[in-house]
């Protein structure tokens, strides 16, 4: 049984970093830029649903709504102020900026909400299920987690094959002269991109803070590098690649910190990352692109 | 004078560099000796020293070899914790302090090396932004390994990846205890030795970029199908930087660590890395000596903003993201350009820019 629980755990935890990593995906996808502070959008989600929920004593459904607007919100308008005017420069020039835009975010968080952690309430008031004679008990949350990430990833494909937006999305990150060209509206699109990952971000942020319920401010840095690796595994650009990243990369952690130890699970998680890249360097769905000289 | 001027740019450049480095030192060390700096900042001094290091070699990666680099703070943890353990080992064989800083320096040097070989060799298949989040990967790898390393000493060393039980000694010391890191330090770093490992840094950054190998390097970074086609093989070029870089900052590490009495495997995170990258950035990608300037001033200025207690860093952050939305600007940019190349056509070739100007008229 407990091979069962740890797998349970593993595809929720998964579900969280798929989640993440479905943003950062598609922001690489058309800005071509690590976003290093997507993982502490995570964090502000997990705060604005936390201060709705206990300050303001919302019902979690108007608070989850709430962090969504919120994060949504933030991502466009640090992508507006910070990531806009950096269009034309040189790649390490934007990624020095997210790590700007990543410590200010963590230190304004800092100085608002205080260092000291936040017991976060899970979303879900219910107790957890239990089956074969409560040999195996299943977290709600767990179960909410996985639909969300299976509802996620189905809207997110039906959203960039079917929709007019989507397809825009698509063609952006294709080419964007070329999409600038047929009349779509470029920045309108980047904006859009922010605006979905920064949305998908809080909603992590509300999940991973649910089940494991410390809330501070570097909460999300070490999910958002794991989902980031999550993304790259997958193969970086590609949606079903970051949900099988994001499930693949939280089994394995739960499987590590369960069978070899919590110390060593990072290393070991890191160590996948290595060993998938070099035997397929555009990850495990991406398309491999040949140089042409 | 006239010898001066006669050298090439590349070396007047460096000569330069050596010689900001040299008065820094020599009124750095005159205003400590008169008390005339407060004491946070003379504990500022070695760490200003190793960061320099840190700077300059990975300069010698993402400015030089055109490779983005997030893991270098592992190599510095490699590098800072066999130097512990080496100067801990050698304690009664060599009794002098500034040797042993050395031979553990140098010792710290090798290992890093060979870490950065190990992590290169799978690294160097790959490129962009991959290579960048595998370098990340290693730098967490091996901060994870240091965590779990259990090192003792009883005449013999010994290891273990479980506890400080497991060590299996008689009496003896531990000297690394997984996350609590090393403690009792014995400090053997000083300013002196900081500014010679500067001066080294500098002299083996520099003498290999101004060599046929760095120009190599750096043909692979400008086009590397280019430099694959006249015969450069690239791989090496690329691997010989990341090594030479790793090692460099291994010396750095040690050199940090014995400057304090205890330090912990998670002071060489990510964040660490990401320390040194901006020093990089700022100073200007694959320039040196701005390099040296912003790794002095970004220690520096943090400590000199704590009286803002905790505002300190976000102010580090709006600096940092400020500067680079100016420094992309495109009007200031242009503008920059303009000095530049107004500056230099008066310095030297005036006829040249005369005459172009004119073609300009026609």
């Amino acid at each position: 049984m407990g091979f069962i629980t740890n797998m349970i755990n593993g595809i929720s935890l998964g579900s969280v970093y798929a989640i993440i990593a479905l943003g950062y995906t598609m922001v690489y996808g058309i800005a071509k830029m690590l976003n290093f502070a997507h993982g502490d959008v995570i964090m502000v989600g997990g705060y604005i649903c936390f201060i709705a929920m206990n300050n303001l004593g919302l019902p979690p459904v108007v608070a989850v709504l709430l962090s969504i607007v919120g994060c949504t919100c933030l991502g466009i308008v640090v992508e507006r102020l910070a990531y806009k005017p950096l269009r034309e420069a040189p790649s390490l020039a934007v990624l020095i900026t997210a790590i700007g835009v990543s410590y200010f975010l963590q230190n304004t968080a800092l100085l608002v909400w205080g260092a000291d952690p936040k017991a976060f309430r899970s979303i879900l008031d219910l107790p957890s299920i239990k089956l074969f004679n409560g040999q195996l008990t299943v977290s709600p949350i767990s179960l909410v987690t996985v639909a969300a990430c299976v509802a996620i990833m189905v809207g997110l494909t039906l959203f960039t094959t079917r929709t007019k937006m989507g397809k825009a999305m698509r063609a952006c990150s294709e080419d964007k002269g070329a999409a600038q060209l047929m009349g779509i509206n470029v920045n309108t699109t980047i904006s859009m991109v922010f605006a979905i990952g920064s949305g998908l971000a809080a909603i992590a942020g509300v999940l991973l803070c649910s089940t494991y319920p410390t809330l501070m401010p570097t909460t999300g840095s070490l999910p958002g590098i794991k989902a980031f690796t999550a993304a790259v595994i997958g193969g970086i650009g590609s949606i079903p690649g970051a949900a099988l990243g994001g499930v693949l990369l939280g089994i394995i952690e739960i499987f590590a910190k369960a069978y070899i130890g919590t110390q060593l699970a990072d290393a070991i998680v890191f160590a996948v990352l290595i060993v998938v890249l070099l035997i397929r360097p555009a990850g495990l769905l991406g398309k491999e692109i040949h140089e042409k000289v | 004078m006239d010898r001066l001027k006669n050298l090439s740019k590349a070396s007047r450049d460096t000569l330069i560099t050596y010689a900001i480095v040299i008065v820094a030192f020599v009124i750095m060390q005159a205003l400590a000796s008169m008390h005339a700096i407060s004491s946070s900042m003379i504990g500022l001094l070695v760490p200003i020293t190793a960061y320099i290091c840190l700077s300059i070699s990975l300069n010698l990666v993402v400015g030089i070899s055109g490779e983005l680099s997030l893991g270098h703070a592992g190599f510095m943890s490699v590098g800072a914790f066999t130097g512990l353990v080496a100067a801990q080992v050698l304690a009664p064989a060599i009794t002098s302090g500034p040797v042993r800083l050395l031979v553990a320096m140098l010792i710290a040097g090798c290992f890093a090396a060979l870490a950065g070989v190990l992590v290169g060799i799978p690294v160097m298949r790959l490129q962009g932004d991959y290579l960048a989040i595998v370098t990340l990967a290693f730098g967490e790898i091996i901060k994870n390994l240091l965590n779990n390393l259990y090192v003792g000493y009883d005449g013999s060393l010994h290891f273990s990846m479980k506890d400080t039980a497991s060590l299996g000694m008689n009496g003896g010391k531990v000297l690394i205890n997984g996350p609590q890191g090393a403690v009792g330090i014995e400090k053997l770093s000083s300013f002196i030795a900081g500014f010679l490992l500067v001066l080294f840094t500098l002299f083996v950054v520099t003498n290999l970029v101004n060599s046929r190998s760095g120009r190599a390097i750096m043909a692979v970074r400008d086009n590397r199908i280019a430099a694959e086609s006249v015969g450069i093989d690239t791989t090496k070029y690329r691997l010989m930087a990341f090594v030479v870089a790793a090692a460099l900052a291994g010396m750095a590490g040690a050199l940090y660590a014995m400057n304090f009495s205890s330090i912990v495997p998670k002071k060489f995170d990510f964040n660490t890395s990401i320390l040194i990258l901006v020093f990089v950035v700022l100073g200007g990608m694959g320039n040196i000596r701005g390099g040296i300037i912003s790794a002095a001033l970004l220690t520096i200025l943090p400590e000199k903003l704590r009286f803002i207690g905790d505002f300190r860093m976000l102010i580090y952050a709006i600096v940092l993201i400020a500067v680079m939305l100016f420094s992309n600007n495109a009007q200031v940019r242009m503008a920059i350009d303009g000095l530049r190349g107004r500056l230099s056509r008066k310095d030297d070739d005036e006829a040249l820019g005369d005459a172009i100007e004119g073609g300009d008229a026609q």
